[in-house]
């Protein structure tokens, strides 16, 4: 069974380059506009990894990582942040919220991948 | 004045000493080159002169230091071995040995044999051998600070498994850079007690041994988000520096940055894995050991048995209380428990390769005396068992040797007659089995005679005429008392062993003798002996009222038992289990155990020699270290029970001896084929 990932990012582009470096490879991606909908999506399912970017209207990365780590749901399920490195310390804060890892933008596909195989398996 | 236990190591150190000479003699008899070997020798003579003197034989550490002088010559390149010198060292060597048993052989061999010695390292030195092993020996220390491997460290947050990391994938992902030969060990002492552990908490560390050619930064990456909120500790083996002494040298820790990947700093620890790796003989002074009284151990080994027996029942205690402190602590204790019995059983562990020598010079005397020629092989010699078992095994091995190349092995001639190759091969080879260990002596001789063995066991009023012996039976007179006979073809080694002291002394260790034999293509004697002696961990099963103990390590597996036998009352049955026919035996009815039957019996797979069967029992409760209690001497003929342990609460278990419950069942080998 192919394993399912949630990305959570205010940006068509930037949902849409993921989705297809993760479709290519077999995941099957759904996608949400802001954190409040990703909440209510990811809380509604259990995906197999969470991808979430910081800056997002109604809610951000960050205060998504947090809401949903406060839901027992979230036991076990991987959260990878994507950051900026314009934004310095933001990667440790989601961190302490409950991010698994990061993901510095801008990336390459490449990079992406390897990054999800290495949390979730091929 | 020199005290008897001083006396007593200086002999057992020498013992050892002139054990490794021998040895090492023997083999550059086939591998002239081996300058390891030389140098072996001359360390071992250097030792021996030493304390000889300092033991006041004068004439020894005289005599060894023309002996050392010879073996100088070669080392340093000016002489090489030859079949001569071998002779003529072998000749010092018993000459070595007859002072130091306190003999007063005649002054003269010392001359003569100094002489030999001198005439046989003088004469043509080999130039480019001499420079070959010259630059050898002055590479051998290896190269200073050479990467030898990683020691890598870590535990990771508690939380790692909740926020959706995955452990496993870590250690897959390391053991995907390091390849086949990296080493991992679970670190368990983080573990909280189990009433508090939360089994999404990860509390486990690893600790593993990377080769050279794994990448620190490869390493490094597979803990990239996780580095500041982990322990890491990722050190660099180097090569052993020169000077074995030297102090570890201690870098600055690693400073833990996410950012700064390319981490230089590294801690360098220096000899600590060469020790490790260099167990064997040749190794050299980096190993220190000690060396203990064998009734000590034995003191030891009880008292840890005591410990275990104890620890079972605090910890049966403490599982009625259920109180989580006191719980911690048990399972504290239980861990020692643990750890102590497998380093005192470690302890008592000698590998084979310390009575092997012994052997090869009686293969080497036997070759000359018989003018039979033949290959004397050892395999296994790494395979180690209990010290006393050891010990006591010498005496039969060397008679069944013995026998093989006299009785077993034809002569040059007649084997070239019979088709075979001239020189006949003897095997002397060591292995496990399940819980055993197997040591066989095999020859590819003439093979024993079943017929010839059942007259003259009727001739010696053994067996009657009419007896009806099976083939294995037969076979098994030989080692009844009164068979052999009493001339000896050859006076080597005449220890006064007879045949059936073989049995008897492999018998007294818990063991037996398995004799195989084909007529006209040799024959094997197999020795299966149990691997220790005191404690085992075992299986505890639960059948009918009674609890039984089988040996943990030869469980091959456990299944529920197929509904199609569950109502049968046979003690032995016969299933189809995992696409292979498998006999069953029911312990219940083997052992009358009554009580009810469980609603979900199961089925033990053991293994017996080279043979699979289930037992039949309604529960498993779980592995139980079991501290071997001899059954009273009333009971001593119920030999399918190897003894019985004292369980927590106080009840005894016994042992089933699996092996004699197949033959007392008629489901071994020798029976299925007598009735094919």
């Amino acid at each position: 069974m192919s394993k399912e990932i949630l990305i959570i990012d205010d940006s068509p582009s930037v949902r849409r380059m993921v989705a297809m470096t993760l479709q290519q490879e077999g995941y099957e991606v759904t996608q949400c506009e802001d954190g409040a909908q990703g909440l209510d999506t990811a809380k509604a399912k259990r995906f197999d990894m969470v991808i979430t970017d910081q800056n997002m209207p109604n809610m951000t990365g960050i205060e998504f990582i947090e809401a949903y780590r406060n839901d027992p749901s979230s036991s076990g399920v991987p959260i990878i942040f994507l950051s900026t490195e314009s934004e310095g310390d933001l990667k440790n804060q989601a961190k302490a919220a409950g991010a698994l890892g990061w993901v510095m933008k801008p990336f390459e596909q490449a990079k992406l991948l390897a990054v999800v195989k290495k949390v979730v398996g091929a | 004045m020199i005290d008897e236990e001083t006396q007593e190591i200086f002999r057992q150190e020498t013992e050892a000493l002139i054990e490794s000479l021998q040895e090492c003699l023997l083999q550059l008899n086939s591998t002239p080159d081996d300058m390891e070997l030389v140098t072996q020798v001359f360390r071992d003579l250097h030792t021996l002169k030493g304390t000889g003197a300092m033991f006041g034989f004068a004439r020894l550490a005289e005599f060894i230091h023309d002996f050392e002088a010879a073996f100088e010559q070669v080392r340093s390149g000016n002489a090489v071995v030859t079949p001569d010198l071998i002779a003529v060292s072998l000749k010092a060597y018993d000459l070595i040995v007859a002072l130091l048993e306190g003999e007063e052989p005649p002054t003269e061999q010392d001359a003569e044999l100094k002489a030999a010695l001198g005439a046989v390292t003088s004469g043509g030195a080999a130039p480019a051998a001499a420079a070959a092993a010259g630059d050898a020996a002055e590479e051998a220390p290896a190269a200073e600070g050479e990467l030898e491997g990683w020691k890598l460290r870590f535990k990771l947050p508690p939380e790692f498994m909740e926020i959706g990391g995955n452990p496993v994938a870590i250690l897959e992902e390391l053991m995907e850079i390091g390849g086949p030969d990296t080493k991992v060990e679970a670190l368990l002492d983080g573990l909280p007690a189990l009433a508090e552990l939360k089994p999404n908490e990860l509390h486990t560390a690893w600790e593993m041994i990377l080769p050279p050619s794994a990448d620190e930064g490869d390493i490094r990456d597979v803990f990239m988000f996780h580095e500041d909120s982990m322990e890491l500790e990722l050190t660099a083996i180097r090569g052993a520096a020169p000077v074995v002494e030297a102090a570890p040298v201690e870098a600055e820790a690693v400073p833990v940055d996410a950012e700064a990947a390319p981490a230089e700093a590294v801690k360098t620890e220096a000899p600590k894995a060469e020790a490790k790796k260099s167990g064997g003989k040749k190794s050299g002074s980096a190993n220190v050991q000690m060396r203990v009284s064998a009734e000590r151990l034995d003191d030891i080994m009880d008292r840890v048995g005591e410990l275990v027996i104890a620890e079972a029942r605090l910890s049966d205690l403490a599982q009625k209380l259920n109180d989580p402190n006191l719980t911690e602590v048990v399972e504290d204790i239980q861990r020692l428990a643990l750890g102590l019995r497998d380093t005192t059983m470690a302890i008592r562990l000698t590998p084979m390769s310390s009575i092997t020598g012994r052997f090869q010079r009686l293969a080497h005397d036997l070759a000359g005396k018989t003018g039979k020629d033949f290959d004397f092989v050892i395999e296994g010699e790494e395979t180690e068992l209990d010290k006393t078992v050891i010990e006591k095994l010498s005496d039969p091995l060397v008679h069944i040797l013995r026998n093989a190349v006299d009785h077993g092995l034809e002569d040059n001639d007649t084997r070239v007659a019979a088709g075979k190759p001239a020189r006949g091969t003897v095997r002397l080879k060591a292995s496990y089995s399940g819980a055993d260990v197997l040591i066989s002596v095999q020859d590819d001789g003439k093979g024993l005679d079943p017929e010839f063995i059942f007259n003259r066991a009727v001739d010696r009023g053994m067996i009657s005429a009419d007896a009806n012996l099976s083939r294995n039976e037969i076979f098994h007179l030989l080692m009844a008392p009164g068979f052999s006979t009493a001339e000896q073809v050859t006076d080597l080694s005449g220890r006064g062993v007879g045949t059936d002291v073989v049995k008897s002394t492999v018998e007294a260790l818990r063991g037996s003798v398995e004799i195989e034999s084909e007529l006209g293509q040799g024959s094997s004697f197999t020795l299966r002996l149990p691997l220790t002696l005191a404690i085992i961990d075992g299986l505890l099963l639960q059948v009918g009222e009674e609890r039984y103990t089988v040996p943990l390590a030869a469980v091959e597996g456990i299944v529920e038992e197929p509904e199609e036998i569950r109502d049968g009352t046979e003690s032995t049955t016969t299933v189809e289990l995992r696409e292979k026919l498998i006999s069953i035996m029911r312990l219940r009815e083997i052992f009358e155990t009554g009580g009810t039957r469980a609603d979900h019996p199961k089925v033990v797979l053991v293994r017996t020699g080279d043979q699979q069967i289930g037992l039949a029992v309604d529960r498993i409760i779980g592995s139980y270290q079991t501290v071997i209690k001899q059954l009273s001497p009333m009971h001593s003929r119920l030999n399918v029970f190897s003894g019985a342990t004292i369980l927590g609460d106080g009840d005894v278990a016994l042992i089933v001896d699996v092996a004699q419950l197949v033959k007392a069942e008629g489901l071994d080998h020798d029976n299925k084929e007598q009735a094919a």
